[in-house]
């Protein structure tokens, strides 16, 4: 039973990583109606800034919170003058746009830095040593990268709900146009949107190097499938959505993975390929996802 | 003193189609002032125009300067725009629709919510519905509520009457009568309900084919033969 | 036929006239050359294949290049059991087809952007589903499937071929091969889509409820459209494994459904007339791009610089700005008539 929680526990915190990604995707999609297919190569950037900050002796943490700063306004930047164009048009620019630039980011993470092989964060951040809680083990690490969601997620919530900042923010989402009229600044709203995804993908792609080291430029490759499946699962729309099925997608294919020596399926294989039939099933049932809402038409 | 609204030949264009064709306008502080005209006469087009929602050129002077382009702009400008269809936020609750109308008005919130409850007393009992289950009638009065929020100077309204009963019709001018002669609030309305304009208003302007065509005291233009048949049915 | 319509046809015409011309001469020039030509014109297939499910049908489909693995597979699997390759062909083409179907009857509940992330998926989970020992009777798991020295194979995958009493490489044979069903595919899909199939197909992209108001069979038209695609994706991969003899995961990995995508949009989805430019825009930008610079990363950056400006600039692609360069000639004609 204990093994069972203790899975729990460390797909929860995977999980916390595709959530996080996936909240990022959400925020974007809501804003701007672009779904990002860069965004796990923006953390990935981001995260290799991180990387020369404390190569040049900042410090961790200093580092951590300076390259959140750098993501938020580079993500206003992107939005501001490479996104901008394509909102009002049919998706498949926006995701034609955002391919090119999941593919422009790679090659530039490339050539800046290379493909050595590093180790990041250089120390531990998080202590290496794990916790008893009743019986169940969990690693320092593990608690650290949930309880940092937490906040992370506790904060942004309190943003949206109870700040005018966060009103203006929703409202621009929802109808730009009366947005407007009441006198907010949509297009600075929508480069908000994009800052915050950008931070929050930051903490995702620096959360991932810590949790999988080496740091390498293709480690966001599958987060960005199961963030994928976390939003879609949840409901593109919906941020409560993207953070249950992060979490969920966490804990299932953790748990699969510990389990499947007995099933000998050799499951751990096809993490992707299941959470792509996650996907499908969760979609032919309710084709907006779980948490989404219902597109009536007018015809 | 310069009015508070002037347009001065006005053109706007949908793309490669012109909507306006020059039009002039005023309304002055204080005034309620009635737009008349059929489908595609350009009415919904001129108080786009004015909120910048729409490109326009021409001259569109509020209290004598150059009014800003931009919608965000207008609306500090003290000019509030409750458009067609109502534009309020559908899946925000009545209460967040109202902090929204607030938006550029920080400090006086708590005043303006009064006041606007004042005319609207159900808002308050219903602050935590939200906005898109309420009835026709109540999202009017809420849009309306809503442009109240920022104590604008003039008040844009198009189509109040659009899809509504009569009697919540007759409740929403009542409330406009009341905003305009008790608190000076000038009122520029766009509508198709041409009897109910023309005695809300001190004032009207027909258009046609993107111009004006006819302007008047609106107790003369109710008198008037063409307007009769054409809009009032008689 | 008005002047119009007859300048049209002569366009077209011309314009197929020349491609064929390209075709024929591309091999001789060594800057394209046997085998990127042949990888151009299996591009060519897959992309034609994607503008019917994407372009005129408007489901977006990240998921070509699974269907070539699927149709890549079937022929690696068949010529190692004894099928003659040319055979296998349009036996992949229906596997593929299926297979299309298949997803087209879930996809039905998508909508745009769901259908996207989803066939995202697909193309992503391939590879490793291929590589899935469960799976290893059928694709021998990861290792890759040799087919060289095959006899049942054109030229054994490297001897000379004589065809139609021409001796020529393994590879010209291959070029040819390869072009002379890209031209048969393309006639036939534009054939199909000039007729009413094309206009049912377009009326559902441009508007679900004025289409079934109609009588149109949504569901029909819409999973039919999968299936052609994945068809043509199907033929795609057969022509991949067949020209380079040898069938492994990573020969169909995510980012060539990706890089199909991008050519039937740079074509100009919804016109089959950039589809040509589109397979070389694919083909050649990243052998350009190298040429620029061997800088590692920097051809993959130029890459995703020039998709970004790209639609920025060209919303429309290629067709689109073939149209508009055609205009003022067409309004011209179109005004003295």
């Amino acid at each position: 039973m204990s093994e069972f929680l203790q899975q729990v526990v460390a797909g929860l915190a995977s999980g916390s990583i595709y959530a996080l990604l996936a909240l990022g995707i959400v925020i974007i999609y809501r804003s701007t109606g672009v779904v990002n297919f860069a965004q796990g190569e923006m953390a990935t950037f981001t995260t290799f800034v991180a990387w020369t900050l404390v190569d040049h002796g900042v410090g961790y943490w200093g580092a951590f919170g300076l390259t959140l700063v750098i993501a938020f306004v580079g993500g206003i930047a992107l939005e501001r003058i490479v996104v901008r164009p394509v909102e009002g048009r049919p998706p498949i620019n926006g995701v034609i746009l955002t391919i090119g630039l999941f593919i422009l980011l790679g090659g530039l993470s490339n050539w800046i830095w290379k493909a050595e092989v590093r180790s990041f964060p250089p120390s531990r951040p998080f202590p290496t040593s794990a916790w008893d809680l009743g019986g169940v083990a969990v690693s320092e690490q593990d608690a650290g990268i949930l309880a940092v969601t937490l906040v992370l997620m506790t904060l942004l919530w309190l943003l949206f709900r109870y700040t005018k900042l966060g009103l203006a923010l929703r409202a621009s989402a929802l109808n730009p146009v009366a947005s407007r009229l009441v006198g907010i600044r949509v297009g600075w709203m929508l480069g908000l949107g994009w800052g915050l995804a950008a931070a929050i993908g930051a903490v995702a792609g620096l959360f991932t190097a810590a949790a999988s080291p080496p740091l390498d430029p293709n480690m966001m490759r599958p987060v960005l499938i199961y963030a994928f499946a976390a939003a879609v699962i949840g409901g593109l729309e919906s941020p409560v959505g993207a953070v249950v099925g992060g979490l969920v997608i966490g804990v299932v294919l953790n748990l699969i993975s510990t389990y499947d020596t007995h099933l000998h399926l050799d499951l751990d294989r096809v993490r992707l390929p299941i959470a792509l039939a996650l996907i499908l099933i969760v979609l032919l049932a309710r084709p907006t996802g779980l948490f989404g809402r219902q597109v009536l038409r007018r015809v | 003193m310069a009015p508070l609204l002037e347009l001065e030949e006005v053109h706007a264009r949908y793309g490669p189609l012109e909507a306006l064709h020059g039009v002039t306008l005023t309304v002055g502080e204080g005034e309620a002032v009635a737009v008349l005209g059929g489908n595609g006469a350009g009415k919904t087009t001129t108080l786009r125009a004015i909120s910048g929602l729409v490109a326009a050129s021409g001259e569109i002077r509020c209290g004598g300067e150059r009014l800003a382009r931009a919608p965000e702009r207008v609306a500090r400008s003290g000019i509030a725009h409750v458009p067609e269809g109502r534009g309020i936020f559908e899946e925000l609750t009545v209460h967040e629709n109202l902090r929204l109308g607030a938006y550029l008005d920080r400090r006086g919130f708590f005043e303006n919510y009064e006041r606007v409850c004042a005319h609207f007393p159900w808002l308050d009992r219903r602050r935590a519905q939200q906005a898109g289950t309420l009835s026709g009638g109540e999202q009017q009065m809420l849009a309306i509520a809503r442009a109240l929020m920022s104590r604008p100077r003039l008040l844009l309204l198009d189509e109040p009457s659009l899809g509504l009963a009569p009697i919540v019709v007759r409740e929403i001018f009542r409330i406009l009568g009341d905003l305009n002669e008790k608190e000076g609030l000038a009122v520029l309305v766009v509508e198709q309900n041409a009897k109910l304009a023309l005695r809300s208003s001190s004032r009207a302007y027909v258009l046609e084919v993107g111009r004006v065509a006819l302007e008047g005291p609106s107790s003369e233009l109710a008198e008037n033969e063409s307007v009769r048949k054409a809009y009032l049915g008689y | 036929m008005s002047r119009l319509a007859a300048a049209r046809a002569l366009a077209a015409v011309l314009g197929f006239a020349a491609s064929v011309a390209f075709i024929l001469i591309a091999p001789h020039w060594d800057k394209v050359g046997d085998i990127k030509g042949a990888q151009m014109g299996t591009y060519f297939i897959a992309i034609v294949g994607l503008n019917i499910v994407t372009g005129y049908t408007g489901q977006i489909s990240l998921a070509q290049g699974a269907f070539m693995a699927i149709g890549g597979y079937t022929t690696a699997f068949l010529v190692t059991h004894g099928v003659r390759d040319l055979w296998t062909i349009p036996v992949a083409a229906l596997v593929a087809g299926v297979f299309g179907f298949l997803l087209g009857i879930p996809a039905l509940r998508l909508s745009g952007l769901y259908l996207a992330l989803v066939t995202f998926g697909l193309a992503v989970a391939m590879p490793d589903l291929i590589a899935w020992d469960k799976l290893g009777s059928l694709t021998k798991g990861g290792q890759s499937i040799q087919l060289f020295g095959s006899k049942h194979l054109l030229g054994q995958g490297f001897n000379d071929v004589t065809v139609l009493g021409h001796t020529m490489s393994f590879n010209r044979a291959v070029y040819y091969l390869t072009w002379t069903i890209a031209l048969v595919l393309f006639v036939l899909a534009w054939l199909l889509l000039r007729g009413a199939p094309g206009r049912a197909f377009r009326a559902v992209r441009d508007s679900e409820i004025a289409a079934a108001s109609s009588g149109v069979n949504i569901a029909g038209y819409k999973t039919v459209a999968f299936a052609i695609g994945a068809a043509y994706a199907g033929v795609a991969g057969s022509l991949l494994v067949i020209a380079v003899a040898f069938a492994d995961p990573q020969s169909f990995p995510a980012k060539l459904s990706l890089t199909i995508l991008v050519g039937a949009v740079i074509a100009g989805l919804g016109s089959m007339w950039g589809v040509l430019l589109g397979a070389a825009f694919v083909e050649f930008l990243p052998v350009a791009s190298v040429h620029i610079s061997k800088a590692q990363g920097v051809p993959d950056a130029i890459y995703g610089a020039a998709l970004i400006l790209l639609v920025l600039l060209l919303p429309a692609g290629i067709a689109g700005l073939l149209k508009r360069a055609a205009s003022p000639l067409t309004t011209r004609l179109y005004t003295r008539s």
